[in-house]
């Protein structure tokens, strides 16, 4: 009989700025100059109070259901400033502070979840590759892997990330996207938001695997394990990732650990599920209060700064919220312009129809 | 200028077009070395090269999804699913994707792609390659469902398919794929979309069909040619969206009008044809509409295909009871 072991694997975790703001490991050269950290840091506070606008718009009907991503701020500020700015995103629907630093306008995406298509037609010029939100979960991990073969194809020099839950990797999209990113070596970066919850089903019962990040190897993909609490280490890895798939290295898989401190949506109540001891542990853990905690270590960042980038934040997000409830609904005729490039005769008599509502 | 076969004919169209638009990309199973199950795509990976002409692994949901991502790029991408009863694997990204891109960024992207499939039953294929589901993709909004019907038609059809800017599902019958030879002049010229073909006029009755149901369709219509009775004939050719108005005029003219197709009854495409006859052209029906269709069973495997499939003498019987009702 011959039996050998044909394959095997280990699975990296890293982490740089412990739970507490400690550094536990030597800071990336990105991160050895203040002001990158406390762009980084003022970012995701401004996503925060965005957040805690969003949802407080819903809780006075002003804005629809809305998936907020209070603790999880840091992985799509991390990744998104680790982008290049003509590298393509591609969505799940909690990257909320990745869309605001790749350009979408706050008040596009309160229109989105506001009830209007308006908030998907990107203005800026710099997101106008980008995909909208997606809320069919992982399918947009295939259309990451489309538009990583486009450019490939046309041998650009430019990579394509996309975000996904815990829960999508129990999708077949997922595998199927992984699969074919490691067969055609692809520029294609996947991020695991691994935040414990997919709404009330926990993660010991999504998978048995150890980690997520795992199901990458399987695919030939480099994959590995960040602590994604910490900004600091999710970007290093997330930009090591986009520069192998500049390289044409091929694709890259990080699993990002954080945790959903709020409900699914605001459409959930997560105390039906969810024990509240949980939460304390993973609220000490919080990745805003431990960069801040860092910066005021090396007197970098205090009490009076925060208070006046709070107020500044506040005000950009109260300036999209006037803009967002200032916008006209669409026109009636606006379910029809887009159907198609032009409107086929057959469905004239309902456009006129319409039109007399 | 040779006589063709509708595989034929799709084969050049794909080739123009490939040479034409450097564009236009083709993926699937099965598409490069092997030229697809059925030979649509045989000698384009040698013309075209790897990168335009794609092996994909084997996942209908892959290549539907990979096709909304590089038709956000402006890719043309023409995606071969090998048969139609394969291709509800990838019904997610086709009907919450492929079909809304355009309308749900309001015209920042869109997905200029052609989904090929065989389809039909007729050719005593194993199980779930006889589908004729079309009704399920013409229910979807702002998809087009285009069939064709011959190898000019293929030809026409599918170049008018690729150009489109916005998504086409284009079906193929697998049992017309080499039963006529027509001469096809390989010159780039597209047919429309969103039309009715009318292939023959006649005054007593209306014969509404598409895809492989036309060739029982012109055979009932000579024999009736005989017996007296002048059947027009429409090829529906474009099944989403509908072009009701050439069906609609060929029916205030004849009073009588049979619908033909191989999917099932309930709830097919011909249910919408009647149902917007009665609604537009009622005081032009002189008799009942009526349907000659598949049963509302699952297509049996291939020792009774042979009974599912309307046959000229079902058509024969319909166009009858409707010439004697008045
Ligand atoms: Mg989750």
């Amino acid at each position: 009989m011959v039996e050998k072991v044909v394959a095997k694997f280990e699975i990296k975790y890293r982490q740089i700025l412990d739970q507490h703001g400690n550094l536990v490991e030597k800071l990336p050269e990105f991160a050895q100059n203040p002001a990158n950290l406390i762009e980084l840091y003022k970012h995701m506070v401004l996503a925060r109070i965005f957040d805690a606008k969003a949802v407080a718009l819903q809780r006075t009907g002003k804005l629809g259901t809305y998936p907020a991503s209070l603790g999880q701020e840091a992985i799509s500020t991390a990744a998104a400033s680790a982008m290049h700015a003509n590298d393509i995103l591609c969505p799940y629907y909690r990257d909320t502070a990745g869309y605001i630093w790749r350009g979408v306008k706050m008040e596009e995406i309160l229109l989105y979840w506001g009830g209007s298509e308006l908030g998907s037609n990107y203005a800026n010029p710099a997101v106008k590759e980008d995909l909208p939100i997606c809320v069919p979960i992982a399918s947009q991990t295939l259309h990451a892997a489309g538009i990583a073969l486009a450019l490939k194809i046309r041998q650009q020099q430019r990579a394509v990330l996309t975000f996904i839950g815990d829960g999508g990797t129990s999708r077949g999209d997922f595998y199927e996207a992984l699969n074919f990113a490691g067969v055609r070596k692809l520029p294609l970066v996947f991020v695991i938001n691994n935040n414990h919850w997919a709404i009330s089903v926990p993660l010991e019962q999504q998978t048995a695997t150890a980690t997520l990040a795992q199901k990458g190897v399987a695919a030939n993909i480099h994959s590995e394990v960040v602590d994604g609490n910490d900004v600091i280490v999710t970007k290093q890895a997330i930009s090591e990732a986009i520069a192998r798939a500049h390289a044409g290295a091929g694709p890259s898989l990080i699993e990002a650990i954080t945790y959903r401190m709020c409900d699914h949506t605001t459409a959930d109540d997560a105390s039906r599920y969810r024990n509240p001891d949980e939460l304390v542990i993973e609220k000490s853990k919080d990745p805003i209060l431990r960069l801040g905690k860092y910066l005021e270590s090396i007197k970098q960042w205090d009490i009076d700064r925060d208070k006046e980038w709070q107020a500044a934040a506040n005000s950009l997000v109260n300036n999209a919220v006037e803009n967002y409830l200032n916008t006209a609904a669409q026109p009636l005729t606006s379910m029809f312009d887009f159907l198609y490039a032009t409107l086929p005769s057959a469905l004239k008599t309902q456009y006129d129809m319409v039109q007399t509502r | 200028m040779t006589a063709i076969t509708l595989i034929e004919a799709i084969n050049q169209a794909l080739d123009y077009e490939l040479n034409a638009d450097p564009n236009v990309i083709i993926f699937g199973e099965d598409v490069g070395v092997d030229g697809g199950v059925f030979r649509a795509t045989v000698g384009l990976l040698d013309k075209y090269g790897t990168d335009r002409v794609i092996d994909t692994p084997l996942s209908e949901n892959l290549i539907a999804g990979l096709s909304v991502g590089l038709g956000t790029q402006g890719i043309k991408a023409i995606a071969e699913f090998q048969f139609m009863g394969f291709l509800y694997a990838g019904l997610d990204q086709i009907i919450s994707h492929v079909s809304r891109m355009r309308n749900r960024t309001r015209g920042r992207l869109s997905c200029p792609i052609v989904m090929r499939t065989p389809y039909g039953g007729g050719i005593h294929a194993p199980e779930h390659h006889s589908e004729s589901t079309e009704a399920l993709l013409a229910h979807i909004p702002g998809l087009r469902v285009v069939i064709p019907s011959s190898p000019a038609m293929g030809y026409g059809l599918l170049l008018a398919a690729i150009r489109d800017p916005d998504p086409v599902i284009f079906l193929e019958p697998t049992r017309i794929y080499r039963l006529v030879k027509e001469e096809v002049n390989n010159d780039g010229t597209a047919l429309p979309l969103d039309v009715c073909y009318v292939l023959r006029d006649g005054t007593d009755v209306t014969l509404v069909s598409w895809g492989a149901m036309l060739h029982e369709t012109l055979k009932a219509a000579d024999t009736l040619a005989q017996q007296g009775i002048q059947a027009a004939v429409i090829d529906v050719a474009t099944i989403k969206p509908l072009d009701m108005a050439t069906i609609i005029s060929s029916v205030q003219k004849t009073g009588r009008c049979v619908i033909i197709h191989e999917a099932a009854r309930t709830c097919g495409v011909g249910a919408e044809i009647a149902a917007n006859l009665a609604e537009f052209a009622l005081t032009s029906l002189l008799a009942p509409i009526k349907r000659v269709t598949g049963y509302d069973t699952i297509m049996p495997l291939y020792q009774l295909e042979d009974h599912y499939m309307p046959h000229e003498n079902d058509i024969l019987q319909a166009v009858h009871e409707v010439m004697e009702y008045a």
